[in-house]
């Protein structure tokens, strides 16, 4: 296979413009091989939910391209790249909207048209892989915030996308809860985009990082060197927590 | 967050009822209502036969009489008016005890009182034994408008959320020392209801992105398909078959 069909996202000259004149993205070029895990990092208000809205078709208009495994997102191909681009999303009461765990795992494959045992199957691998096999049952908000998030990466995952997309997926977990998620999601087979504040989470899981800021990405590297360079930190008001130096720890392994 | 049960009404048990399929539960109960209002008020013995009816599907049910009395509270409201009639109504009167009462009156107040509470206690046993998500399940097999049914799940799923949201506002609101005490402050308590009709709002949209995330089109995709045999339908059926018979009979003798 040529190069450029292995790459799992591909952004290019994505700017785009709210209808109220506020110009968020301001030409957005990157691309993320398959089975990388990446942290796009950036301040409040640099343009990031903008861009995952892009990713998945949800936002269009503006001018640029993004292609999901040689896909380009368009009106045309919208039902295969929704499901090949698996948004999870900051609040997982917004993402788990059905009575039941099993329902809501299911509801992305039924759309897609599978049922049955294929589809019950597809169900109990999804939640195995995230370890909330035996919650299949529950209604999610008996759940605890951290069992949520990880059912909601479960409703994502079982749609079997061709890239993940996590919108902070550490905010408001406890630091258990955090850990068991950064291990489920080092176990996954699947290209990772995550989006966050966490610049320490960034640390431990994504080896390389996106730093979005004024809608252009403003730099592309390794998360280490990234988080060391104190003045490109500065410069774009990413602050790691008091006393913390990135070269004291080792960078995040890649994909064996 | 709330733990527990789906629901307060329902009642977790194995009985027939129980096992009977949502959608053929909920068409006995819609036929069984429509039997008894259409039944002339006049035949008060057949009343007596349809509460008979209830309590021998309450029986089958395993549903404690007690349980049952206690839900049918909900309907005290209705029985206040029921009581008003024979004192309002016009037409020829008798007397009672020494008040004058109105014979249509009385007349027109046992109808909606037994009527009322035989519908009542129907829809309170299709509550005890059915859970709620099965219910909505039900309603979908029997064809209702898919967007009454997705508005209604939708209240399911979110009826904590939000309630834990207006519990929150009302912490905040108290921990800066609010308290509601008469018409002076009933602004503060609109204005939260304003902010949590916001909030929900939002979360409306937010929800919206998260299906159209994964495929939604506008209609909920069939993951439980509910299907039910023969004799299901007839053993539910049973209860509104025996009431149509005594209805007939109410219209004959």
């Amino acid at each position: 296979m040529d190069p450029v069909s292995t790459a799992s996202l591909e952004v290019s000259g994505l700017a785009f413009a709210y209808p109220d004149g506020h110009q968020a993205l301001f030409g957005v070029d990157f691309s993320i091989a398959r089975g990388e895990r990446v942290a796009l990092l950036g301040p409040n208000g640099a343009g990031k939910t903008t861009l995952v809205l892009h990713l998945n078709g949800i936002l269009t208009g503006g001018t640029g391209t993004v292609t999901v495994a040689g896909l380009e997102v368009g009106r045309r191909h919208m039902a295969e790249i929704r499901r090949r681009v698996g948004i999870v999303f900051q609040d997982p009461d917004d993402q788990l909207f059905m009575p039941t765990v099993r329902e809501d795992v299911a509801f992305g494959p039924a759309a897609a048209g599978l049922k049955g045992p294929e589809l019950e199957e597809r169900v109990d691998r999804a939640l195995g892989l995230v370890g909330m096999a035996e919650f299949k049952d529950r209604p999610p908000h008996h759940l605890s915030f951290g069992q949520r998030r990880r059912v909601a990466v479960a409703t994502v995952l079982a749609m079997e996308p061709e890239i993940l997309v996590l919108d902070e997926p550490s905010s408001n977990l406890d630091p258990a809860s955090r850990r068991e998620l950064a291990d489920i999601l080092r176990s996954l087979d699947v290209t990772v985009l995550m989006v966050t504040h966490d610049l320490l989470y960034a640390l431990e899981l994504c080896p390389r990082s996106l730093i979005l800021s004024d809608g252009v990405i403003a730099a592309d590297g390794p998360t280490r060197d990234l988080l060391a360079d104190d003045a490109l930190m500065r410069a774009h008001r990413l602050e790691l927590p008091y006393g913390f130096d990135p070269r004291s720890v080792p960078a995040a392994p890649g994909r064996s | 967050m709330g733990a527990g049960h789906a629901h307060k009404l329902y009642r977790h048990g194995h009985s027939p009822v129980h096992a009977l399929p949502p959608h053929t539960k909920l068409a006995a109960v819609f036929a069984f209502v429509v039997v008894v209002v259409s039944t002339p008020r006049e035949a008060m013995w057949a009343f007596a036969v349809y509460a008979g009816l209830l309590a021998a599907v309450a029986y089958t049910a395993r549903v404690p009489a007690a349980f049952l009395l206690k839900r049918l509270l909900i309907e005290v409201p209705f029985v206040a008016f029921a009581v008003l009639l024979p004192f309002v109504a016009e037409g020829e009167r008798v007397d009672v005890l020494g008040l004058s009462l109105s014979v249509s009156g009385l007349w027109g107040g046992w109808n909606v009182l037994a009527k009322g509470t035989l519908g009542v206690a129907a829809s309170v046993l299709l509550a005890s034994t059915t859970e709620l998500r099965e219910l909505l399940l039900g309603l979908q097999r029997l064809k209702l408008p898919p967007l009454l049914v997705q508005i209604a799940s939708f209240m399911v799923r979110y009826g904590d959320v939000i309630t834990d949201e207006m519990r929150r506002m009302r912490i905040a609101r108290e921990s800066r020392g609010f308290e509601a005490r008469g018409v002076r402050h009933w602004g503060v308590l609109a204005k939260s209801a304003g902010a949590l009709f916001i909030r929900s709002y939002e979360r409306g949209e937010r929800v919206h992105l998260a299906m159209v995330s994964r495929g939604y089109a506008g209609s909920m995709p069939v993951i439980d398909e509910v299907t039910a045999s023969r004799a299901q339908w007839s053993y539910a059926l049973a209860l509104p078959s025996a009431a149509l018979v005594v209805c007939l009979l109410g219209w004959t003798l």
